[in-house]
């Protein structure tokens, strides 16, 4: 029996690769929600603004023969006796496993016990956050990464006065540098969305329900609402005491593999990768894709070095902002397509004389056929 | 093989278009995938059907007989 613990866009996608290629005994995929697998992306864009009924965002199921165990977690791994202990009680014995249990909203160490205060990561957590923004005139949004300045956008869209904190200078800077997340706060101020740069939350104010947020500079922002988007952990607090090594996530070797007859894929492993000649970690939809099959290969003794070219997007406002490749914090930036003026341009990010990755700003076609440049000289 | 594309689940990724370019382009200003046969050649099946499977969004629906 595989058995596979994760049933999200990584989990699905090694059960149906197993499949196709051929595995024909059986399988079981646990999976902690209610829910059958559904697509994350829209939760914090076309769920949260109405654009989409949820139900859309499910995700074409359709494996053969799947034993699905949903609502269950796995909370023990016995690797050398190959089981799991589940939330039930159980035990299951496997004879390979796929780890894909992903990862969970980082929260702040005060105040999430206040009403209002949200998380953004499930389907659940979409529709609760969702009915209150609804209401809500005031929101104050924690942290300046992909999730936290794509609910500003939203937010801000459905009427709502929006203002984002985060401790570093501009918003998606890790993952961008200094010059394009100037760009995007340029564009939140456009849209009327405040941005407090600079400086931390150093508390959530309320008697059973939050009514502010105070910062550390000693300022105190009304709030309704709060979202706390400051990153997520991998989901490996059940895997304590399994020997296997927790370094990131799950490490794995270039082949997805953290033991004999165990690999992981998606948010919650890490691997090394066999161009960057580092371990790296990639919380993105197109890696839950790329890895669910390279890991299921792997375990169909078809493996090969898991090597990909991260793709990457965000959606705010009217702008499409899309990545391939890596974006280290040394890489320069400079303009190859389209002008920065007319808010359609393609950036290649160049580290130790090398192309390191591509990001395009409305200007898809030609931020994909920059692609190509990706580990050339620059 | 019938393809069918969900250009409103598109997100733009233009994974398809790399790996299958006399099927599938993309809209010059947001990206979205254009359809360019609705039944392609068998000898482009493969790349269509690793198209459908990469594609983040799961837009790419394949009709196979």
């Amino acid at each position: 029996m595989i058995a596979v613990v994760g049933a999200s866009a990584a989990g699905l996608t090694a059960a149906q690769t197993l499949r196709r290629e051929g595995y024909g005994g059986p399988l079981t995929v646990i999976g902690d929600e209610q829910h059958m697998p559904y697509d994350r992306p829209p939760l914090s864009k076309q769920v949260l603004s109405g654009a989409w009924e949820p139900s859309k965002v499910s995700l074409p199921s359709t494996v053969d023969d799947v034993d699905w165990k949903l609502g269950v977690r796995a909370v023990g791994l016995d690797v050398g006796g190959r089981q799991l202990a589940l939330s039930t009680g159980d035990t299951l014995g496997y004879d390979k496993l796929v780890i894909a249990t992903g990862v969970t909203p980082r929260r702040l160490p005060f105040g999430s016990s206040l009403a209002g205060v949200h998380t953004l990561r499930t389907l659940d957590d979409a529709l609760a956050f969702k009915a209150e923004l609804a209401a809500a005139r005031s929101v104050v949004i924690v942290g300046a990464g992909f999730m936290g300045s794509e609910v500003a956008a939203v937010a801000s869209a459905l009427g709502a006065d929006v203002t984002v904190v985060d401790p570093l200078a501009a918003p998606m800077i890790r993952q961008f540098g200094p010059w394009l997340g100037d760009l995007v706060a340029k564009l939140h101020a456009d849209h009327g969305v405040r941005m407090r740069l600079g400086v931390g939350v150093s508390g959530l104010v309320g008697s059973g329900r939050v009514s502010a947020v105070e910062l550390a500079d000693g300022t105190s922002l009304p709030a309704d609402v709060v979202l706390v988007a400051i990153g997520s952990v991998p989901n490996t607090a059940w895997l304590a005491g399994s020997g296997l090594s927790l370094t990131d996530g799950v490490d794995c070797d270039s082949l997805c593999r953290a033991a004999p007859n165990v690999v992981a894929c998606g948010d919650v492993a890490s691997w090394t990768h066999p161009v960057h000649g580092m371990r790296i970690r990639v919380e993105h939809r197109m890696n839950a894709t790329e890895q669910g099959m390279a890991a299921a290969r792997t375990l169909l003794g078809k493996g090969s070095p898991y090597a990909p070219i991260p793709y990457f997007w965000t959606d705010q406002y009217d702008v499409k902002i899309q990545a391939y490749g890596t974006f280290p914090a040394d890489a320069v930036p400079s303009v190859a397509a389209g002008d920065v003026g007319t808010g359609r341009f393609a950036a290649v990010y160049v580290a130790d004389g090398r192309v390191t990755g591509v990001v395009g700003w409305n200007l898809p076609r030609e931020t994909r056929q920059l692609r190509a440049r990706i580990g050339e000289p620059a | 093989m019938k393809v069918t594309v969900d250009q409103d689940k598109c997100v733009g990724a233009g994974q398809c278009v790399l790996l299958a370019p006399d099927v599938f382009d993309q809209r010059d200003s947001d990206g979205v995938v254009v359809l360019l046969q609705e039944f392609p050649p068998a000898e482009l099946h493969d790349d269509v059907r690793q198209a459908a499977q990469v594609c983040p969004a799961l837009a790419i629906e394949l009709a196979e007989q």
